[in-house]
């Protein structure tokens, strides 16, 4: 698998997000993905980007853009030194929230892409993996 | 306690020299803007920054000393009429930094001492890059000020709600849908449903490029108030790309009705109104 781009973003305030869309937008047209795979992954980032900042208190998202034979993808790994998610299997069923979210953040981006991992350990942190494939 | 130096009298007895000088630097200088600012105003702003300066440095050089006062406010002032001339900072910082030369060329003449000619030029040049760094901040504070004042006058101006036709309204949204935005649009729908009675109002968000589940639920929000106010909501511009993603996403959009396009959904809206729309003879024969 060849890594054709390779690069590091803060999330540390809601320009970020923005700033996360608009990078994984770019990244997506870069790797002529179909309209509809744009609006996917660009989702996806969006409501992880958000938990970065919102429950992991910050941190950064790495994004590459991969090609494997003739298959493009793009990968994003969010990660951050936030308090962790005790129960992972709670937090990844639709509707469930801590805050005030409608709690499909999680659930739903997994829905969204190709390839989903999640990481996290309590009072360490979180790493949320997700691709997307055209 | 700072060691005495010889700026003090030398800047008073030197005024006028200094003062022709100094604009003459500023006039040759590539950051000054003739479009912007006239040569009399910079005359007369430097003659007066000039006199404030003269009476502060006899006083002494920390300009952290309440003598400095009238300087740094005489700067603020400028500074702050420099920011919304369109000055970049490097330009509002020239004013002080392009003092140096003819403060130096002025003591170089009068202090024979290389001792004591070190210590003044030491002295002079801290200072104003002292004066130089504030006036940098200034601009920057001011920048941000402005900045952000203009931030909150599009926000605004960018969720306008227009009437269509009697008890229809609309709201184009257009960009990011955060909570600062949220809370101005939804004031704004529910202020006009008030206004106008509008029994209905159609949510466009065509210029919406990402619909998360922040802004469904924002979305969804603003619907459920506007129908406490009375009023039904319509969303619309929902495009089949945003439509896969939130069905994906999980997020229940059954129980507000959602249309393609404005154009649909003002149809449904006039149905739902009790007015119909026919072609024109006009238009009939023409078609
Ligand atoms: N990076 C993270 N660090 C710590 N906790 C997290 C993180 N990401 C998610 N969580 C936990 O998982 C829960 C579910 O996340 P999810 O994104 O599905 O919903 P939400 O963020 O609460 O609401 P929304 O629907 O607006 O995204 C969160 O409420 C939070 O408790
Ligand atoms: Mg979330």
């Amino acid at each position: 698998m060849a890594t054709l781009r390779d690069e590091i973003y803060p999330i540390r305030s809601s320009d970020d997000i923005v700033k996360v869309r608009q990078i994984t937008r770019e990244w997506a047209l870069m790797q002529t993905f179909s309209l509809v795979d744009q609006t996917k992954i660009v989702t996806a980032a969006s409501e992880l980007a958000r938990n970065t900042l919102e429950h992991g208190h910050g941190g950064e998202v790495r994004i590459q853009a991969l090609q494997e034979g003739s298959r493009r993808g793009l990968r994003l790994t969010f990660v951050d030194q936030g308090p962790g998610i005790p129960d992972l299997a709670k937090a990844l069923q639709d509707g469930f929230t801590t805050g005030n979210g409608m709690g499909l953040g999680l659930s739903g981006s997994k829905r969204l892409v190709n390839d989903f991992d999640i990481h996290s350990e309590t009072g360490k942190g979180t790493t949320v993996m997700i691709a997307r494939w055209k | 306690m700072e060691k005495r130096t010889k700026l003090a009298e030398i800047v008073k007895n030197q005024h006028d020299v200094i003062l022709n000088d100094w604009v003459e630097f500023q006039l040759n200088a590539t950051t000054l803007r003739r479009d912007l600012m006239k040569e009399s105003e910079l005359r007369e702003q430097s003659r007066e920054f000039l006199g404030l300066f003269t009476q502060a440095v006899q006083s002494g050089s920390d300009i952290g000393e309440t003598i400095w006062k009238p300087v740094k406010d005489f700067l603020g002032q400028i500074t702050r009429s420099r920011v919304l001339l369109g000055f970049t900072p490097s330009e509002t910082a020239t004013f002080i930094f392009s003092l140096k030369q003819p403060l130096f060329d002025v003591i170089r003449a009068a202090v024979k001492d290389p001792k004591d000619l070190v210590a003044d030029l030491w002295t002079t040049t801290t200072l104003l890059d002292k004066l130089g760094l504030y006036v940098m901040e200034l601009h920057q504070q001011n920048r941000e000020e402005v900045i952000h004042r203009q931030q909150e006058e599009l926000l605004e101006l960018s969720t306008p709600v227009v009437q269509l036709f009697e008890n229809i309204l609309a709201l184009p949204l257009i960009g990011t849908l955060d909570s600062a935005r949220t809370q101005v649009v939804m004031e704004n729908l529910l202020q006009r449903i008030v206004e106008t009675g509008a029994m209905i109002s159609i949510i466009d968000i065509t210029g919406v490029p990402t619909v998360d589940t922040l802004v469904a639920q924002h979305l969804l929000k603003t619907v459920a108030a506007a129908r406490l106010m009375g009023a039904d909501c319509i969303i619309s511009g929902i495009r089949p790309q945003i439509a896969q993603t939130i069905v994906h996403l999980g997020v229940d959009l059954s129980e507000v009705t959602t249309k393609a396009t404005l154009a649909d959904a003002f149809m449904i809206a006039l149905q739902r109104t009790g007015a119909t729309v026919t072609k024109s003879a006009a238009t009939k024969t023409k078609g």
